[in-house]
C-alpha cells in the first residue's frame, strides 16, 4: 500500500507533524494482552467490587430486574455497531425503535412529544431549565430543595455563565415543597418552577398544586422524574409544560452510575425549543411509511452557536434498551411491578418504624423512604456490610440538618428476609 | 393490507414489520413477576389522589414477539459488524466483543453509584487505570472522566477555561473557531456564555497564522480547534498557534474527535495544547449504539486541574482509591455520579488489547488507509485542499455536480453498493464536500471494494445521473420526505393514526 501512494515508510504519512513534537517513545500504557489474559484481569476488578449484595440504595439509580431479552437484543451488532441514524434508508431500525420509545415516554408521562434522549436525568433537569427560559424569555428558576442534590448541582454548573440565577425553595416536614415559600419565591422573572416527583426523599409532590401556582404567575412548570417505574403506578405530571426523566429505572444497568438516559418530554407548543434529537414519521416515494429525524433546524449541526443545545451525541442504545424494557412489562407489567416495589416499601416502613423515626409521614411515596436513627447511619451500614447488604443512603451530606436521617429504598428484589435483616441491625 | 388481499407485503421475512403498538392486544404478556413475600397494598389507598388509574396505550405483547419485533427491525440498520462505515470525523472503528463481556460483570455492572468506596475498589481502579492511559496518550497532567459525550467535554473544557481565566481576575468575552469546526464548538461557546468569533482558513485548509495573529486580543479566551482540522489536515503550525494565543494570555483548545490519526505518534500536551476531550466512542471503540452513549474525558495541563469537576478519583495514604470532593475551586458537576463508567471499561479493555504498540499501529494504520483512498480517487473526485492527509480525506462533488450529482446523491448510491455513505456537505468550507474516514479497522480487501465502487459511482454520474440522483434503489424504503416530516411532525403514534394508516 506504501508503494501505491508513493511512500517509502509509514513515517512519510506524518511528515506534517513537526519533527520535535513527535513521540519517539513507547506510550505508558499497558503491554498487548490476550482476549484470556483482558478477561481476568477485569474479572479480578469485578471481584473487588461488591457483586450479590442485597441494595438499599436508591437515591438516583434504582436497582431492579433487568430481564434477559434487553441485553440479548441490543447485543445485535445492528443495533450496537450502527451509528446516529442520518442516513435514514438503512437506519429503520433504530429510528422506529426511538419512535416507538418517544411514543411510549408521552404515555407514561402524559406529555405530547419526547425527544430521542438525553445523557441522563441531571442534564436533561438542566437543559429542562434551560428550555424554560428560552420559552418564558424570562431568566430565572426556583428549584425545590428535594430535587436530586447532585442534579441541582448541575443546573447549577450549566446555567453559571448565563444570568440565570436559580432560587431554592426549601421542604415542609411531610417532605413536600413548601408552598407557602415557594409563592414568595416565583418573582416576575421567574421562567419556572422545577420540582422532582417522587423527591428525593421518595415523597410524591402535588404536581397539580405546584402546577397552578406556578402558572398563576405566568412561569413554566418543569417536573423530574428520577425514579421512571414509578410511573407504573403514580399520576402522570400532566400539568407539567416540560418533564424531565431519568429512565435508569427501564432496564439499565447500575453500572456504577452509568451510561444512563435521560428524556425530555413537553407539550406540543413547545416542541420547537426542545434540544436533543427527534424522531419523526413521513413517507418515501411510493408513500411507504418511515421515520428521519426532524427539526433538525433547532440543532447544533445546522444553527451552530445559535442551536437550543450542543448535544450532538445522546444515549440511544440506552434509550433502546429501556423500549424494550416497556415493551416486555408494558400496559399491566409496569403496574403490577410497581405496585410491588408499593408493597416491599410500605412493608419496609412498617417495619423500620418499630425500631426508628420515619420522617416525612403525611405525604404519598413510592419505593423510597426516610428514616432517623439515634445512631450514625454509617455505623448501621458498616454492620449490614458484613451481611453482604448494602444500606440506606445517609442524608447528612446534602442535607446537614437532617442528622442521622438516611434514604432507603425497596424494589422488587428486595425479599422480605433482608428487609428484615435490615431492620434488625438499625435496632441492635 | 395489500390490494390482492394478503397481509404479507413481501416474501422477504423482515418487509412487514409494523410498529409495537399495532401487535399490541389486551391480555399478551411477555413477563412474569415472583409472588409477592410481603402483604399486598391498595395503591389507591396509599396514594390517594397520586395514584394513576391506566397506563394507556402501552403494548401489551408476548416475548416471541418482541423478540421478533425487535429482531426485525434491526435488520433494517446498517452496522459496523455488516460493512465499512468511511464517516468523516466519527471513527467508525470495529466494536471488540470482549469489551461487551466485560461490561457486563456483574460486579461492575451491578454496583451501585453510591456503594461504600471500601466495596468499590475495582471500579475505581478501571477509573484510576484508564486516567493515567489518557494522560500519557495526551501528554496532559490531569483528567476528569465526568463528561457523557464530546459536546459535554468541550463545555467542561470551556468551563474550565472560563474559571481558570476569571480566578485570574478576567475571564474575557470571546472563543475564536475556526470555520472548519464541528458545529458543537460554537453551540458550546454559547452555553459557556462566550461569543463567538470565526476564523478563516488559508488556502492550504490550515488556521491563517497571521489573521490569527492579528485577532488575537485580550478579549479572547482562547481558540477551539480540531487537530487533524476536518479536513484531515494536521495543524502544522500548531506551536504558532499556541504560542500566539499564549502570549495575550489565551487558551488553546484542542477538539480531540481526530485524535485516531496521533495516538502513539504525537500528544497534545506537547504542542501547545491547554485543556482537549477525547471521544471514547470514535478513537477508544466504544460502541456507537445508533448514537449513544458516548464518553468524553476532557484532560488538561497543571494549571486548569484545580476546576476540573468533582469528585476527581484520588489515590489516599493507604494504596486505596477514593472520591475527593473538595475542591473548592471546581467548576461543578458537569454530570450526576461520575460518567458513562460503562464506556470507561470498554475503552481500557481496547487499550490493553492494543498495547503501546497496537495503539502507534492503529494510528498508522488508519493514516496509511486514508492515503490509500485519497491517491486511488483523486483523479475521480475534486480534492480541494492538496495539503497531505491524515486520517481522513475531503474531495468535494465539484466534477459531478455538473451534471446535477450532488454530494448527498453520491452518498444515497453508495448505499446501493453496500456502503454506509461518507459524511455529507462537511465541513463547511469546502462547498459539495465527501469526508471519508476508513479507520484502521478495514482490510485492504475491502478498501479496494469502496473504492471500486466510488469509481463505479463517478462513472455513472457521467452517463446516468439520475441512477444516482434516485438513489438509494436497494433498500426497504427509498428516500424519505424529510420536507414533509418537519413541516407537519409526526412524533408519536396515536390509535387513529394507525387505522387510517392502516387503509
Amino acid at each position: 500500500m506504501l508503494r501505491e501512494i508513493g511512500c517509502k515508510s509509514i513515517d512519510d504519512l506524518f511528515a506534517p507533524i513537526p519533527a520535535e513534537y513527535r513521540l519517539n517513545r513507547d506510550l505508558k500504557v499497558p503491554r498487548q494482552m490476550a482476549e484470556s489474559e483482558i478477561i481476568d484481569y477485569f474479572r479480578q476488578r469485578a471481584d473487588t467490587n461488591a457483586a450479590g449484595y442485597a441494595v438499599f440504595l436508591g437515591a438516583g439509580a434504582y436497582h431492579h430486574y433487568r430481564p434477559v431479552v434487553i441485553d440479548s437484543l441490543i447485543s445485535r451488532g445492528e443495533f450496537f455497531t450502527a451509528y446516529t441514524p442520518y442516513q435514514a434508508e438503512i437506519a429503520q431500525g433504530t429510528l422506529q425503535a426511538i419512535f416507538e420509545f418517544q411514543t411510549m415516554i408521552c404515555e407514561l408521562t402524559g406529555m405530547d412529544v419526547a425527544n430521542a434522549s438525553m445523557y441522563d436525568g441531571s442534564t436533561g433537569a438542566a437543559e429542562a431549565l434551560l428550555m424554560a427560559v428560552r420559552v418564558t424569555g424570562k431568566k430565572g428558576a426556583v428549584v425545590a430543595r428535594t430535587v436530586h442534590p447532585e442534579y441541582r448541582e448541575v443546573m447549577r454548573t450549566y446555567t453559571q455563565h448565563q444570568g440565570l440565577p436559580i432560587t431554592e425553595c426549601g421542604y415542609l416536614p411531610n417532605g413536600r415543597i413548601d408552598m407557602a415559600e415557594l409563592d414568595k419565591k416565583i418573582g416576575n422573572d421567574t421562567a419556572c418552577v422545577l420540582i422532582q416527583s417522587p423527591n428525593f426523599f421518595g415523597s410524591i409532590e402535588d404536581v397539580a398544586g405546584v402546577a397552578d401556582l406556578a402558572h398563576k404567575k405566568g412561569a413554566l412548570l418543569v417536573v423530574s422524574i428520577g425514579e421512571a417505574l414509578s410511573l407504573g403506578i403514580v399520576r402522570p405530571p400532566a400539568e407539567a409544560d416540560i418533564v424531565s426523566m431519568e429512565s435508569q429505572s427501564f432496564g439499565v444497568p447500575l453500572g456504577f452510575g452509568g451510561p444512563y438516559a435521560g428524556v425530555m418530554a413537553t407539550k406540543e407548543k413547545f416542541v420547537r425549543q426542545m434540544p436533543g434529537r427527534l424522531v419523526g414519521e413521513t413517507v418515501d416515494r411510493d408513500g411507504k411509511r418511515g421515520f428521519v429525524l426532524t427539526l433538525s433546524t433547532r440543532e447544533q449541526h445546522i444553527r451552530r452557536e445559535k442551536a437550543t443545545s450542543n448535544i450532538c451525541t445522546n444515549q440511544a442504545l440506552i434509550a433502546t434498551m429501556a423500549t424494550i424494557y416497556m415493551t416486555i412489562y408494558g400496559r399491566e407489567g409496569l403496574k403490577e411491578l410497581a405496585a410491588q416495589n408499593l408493597a416491599k416499601a410500605t412493608y419496609a416502613t412498617h417495619e423500620f418504624a418499630k425500631k426508628s423515626k420515619v420522617l416525612f409521614q403525611g405525604s404519598p411515596r413510592f419505593n423510597e423512604f426516610v428514616i432517623e436513627t439515634k445512631e450514625d447511619p454509617h455505623q448501621i451500614n458498616n454492620r449490614l456490610l458484613e451481611k453482604r447488604t448494602i444500606g440506606g443512603f445517609p442524608l447528612s451530606k446534602f442535607y446537614p440538618e437532617l442528622g442521622n436521617a438516611s434514604l432507603w429504598c425497596c424494589t422488587e428484589l428486595n425479599t422480605k428476609q433482608q428487609i428484615d435483616t435490615a431492620v434488625q441491625a438499625v435496632g441492635q | 393490507m395489500s390490494k390482492n388481499g394478503i397481509k404479507k407485503a413481501s416474501r422477504h421475512v423482515n418487509q412487514n414489520e409494523g410498529l409495537i403498538f399495532e401487535r399490541s392486544s389486551p391480555g399478551k404478556k411477555g413477563y412474569r413477576l415472583p409472588p409477592l413475600d410481603v402483604p399486598a397494598v391498595d395503591p389507591q389507598k396509599i396514594l390517594g389522589e397520586a395514584a394513576r388509574q391506566d397506563l394507556g396505550n402501552m403494548p401489551e405483547v408476548s416475548e416471541m414477539e418482541i423478540i421478533r419485533h425487535f429482531t426485525r427491525i434491526s435488520t433494517w440498520n446498517y452496522a459496523i459488524d455488516l460493512g465499512m462505515y468511511p464517516l468523516g470525523s466519527c471513527t467508525m472503528k470495529y466494536n471488540a466483543r470482549v469489551n461487551e463481556v466485560v461490561a457486563r460483570l456483574l460486579g461492575l455492572a451491578e454496583a451501585h453509584p453510591y456503594q461504600p468506596e471500601k466495596i468499590s475498589q475495582g471500579a475505581l481502579r478501571v477509573m484510576k487505570t484508564l486516567s493515567d492511559c489518557l494522560l500519557d496518550i495526551t501528554g496532559m497532567d490531569a483528567i476528569t472522566l465526568q463528561p457523557a459525550a464530546g459536546a459535554h467535554g468541550e463545555m467542561t473544557g470551556i468551563l474550565l477555561i472560563h474559571a481558570y481565566l476569571q480566578a485570574k481576575g478576567n475571564p474575557r468575552k470571546k472563543i475564536l473557531i475556526p470555520d472548519s469546526a464541528h458545529g458543537t464548538n460554537p453551540a458550546t461557546a454559547a452555553i459557556c456564555g462566550y461569543a463567538v468569533e470565526n476564523l478563516k482558513s488559508n488556502s492550504h485548509g490550515m488556521v491563517d497564522i497571521s489573521a490569527l495573529a492579528s485577532q488575537m486580543n485580550e478579549d479572547i479566551a482562547g481558540l477551539m480547534l480540531t487537530n487533524p482540522n476536518t479536513l484531515g489536515i494536521f495543524e502544522q503550525e500548531i506551536h504558532k498557534i499556541a504560542d500566539i494565543l499564549h502570549r495575550k494570555g489565551g487558551l488553546l483548545y484542542m477538539d480531540g474527535a481526530n485524535m485516531n490519526a496521533l495516538v502513539g505518534k504525537t500528544r497534545p500536551g506537547d504542542f501547545g495544547v491547554d485543556v482537549m476531550h477525547l471521544n471514547l466512542h470514535k478513537t477508544f471503540s466504544t460502541p456507537h449504539g445508533g448514537g449513544g452513549p458516548g464518553s468524553g474525558p476532557v484532560a488538561c495541563k497543571k494549571a486548569l486541574e484545580p476546576f476540573l469537576p468533582k469528585p476527581v478519583v484520588i489515590e489516599k495514604p493507604d494504596g486505596t482509591l477514593g472520591f475527593d470532593y473538595n475542591r473548592p475551586q471546581s467548576v461543578g458537576r458537569v454530570r450526576m455520579f461520575y460518567g458513562n463508567f460503562g464506556m470507561h471499561v470498554r475503552a481500557l479493555a481496547y487499550i490493553m488489547a492494543n498495547g503501546y504498540d497496537g495503539l502507534r499501529q492503529t494510528t498508522e494504520d488508519a493514516v496509511l488507509n486514508a492515503n490509500y483512498i485519497r491517491k486511488k480517487l483523486e483523479g475521480d473526485y475534486e480534492l480541494p485542499y492538496k495539503s497531505p492527509s491524515m486520517h481522513e480525506v475531503v474531495f468535494s462533488d465539484r466534477i459531478q455536480a455538473q451534471k446535477g450529482v450532488k454530494t448527498g446523491d453520491i452518498a444515497k448510491r453508495l448505499i446501493d453498493y453496500g456502503f454506509h455513505p461518507y459524511t455529507v456537505s462537511f465541513p463547511l468550507v469546502v462547498p459539495g464536500a465527501l469526508m471519508i474516514e476508513p479507520t484502521e479497522s478495514e482490510s485492504l480487501e475491502e478498501l479496494d471494494l469502496f473504492i471500486d465502487a466510488m469509481q463505479s459511482i463517478a462513472r455513472e454520474a457521467e452517463e446516468d445521473p439520475e441512477l444516482i440522483k434516485s438513489a438509494p434503489h436497494s433498500t426497504r424504503v427509498s428516500r424519505l420526505d424529510e420536507t414533509a416530516a418537519a413541516r407537519k411532525p409526526v412524533l408519536r403514534w396515536k390509535p387513529n393514526q394507525a387505522e387510517s394508516a392502516g387503509e
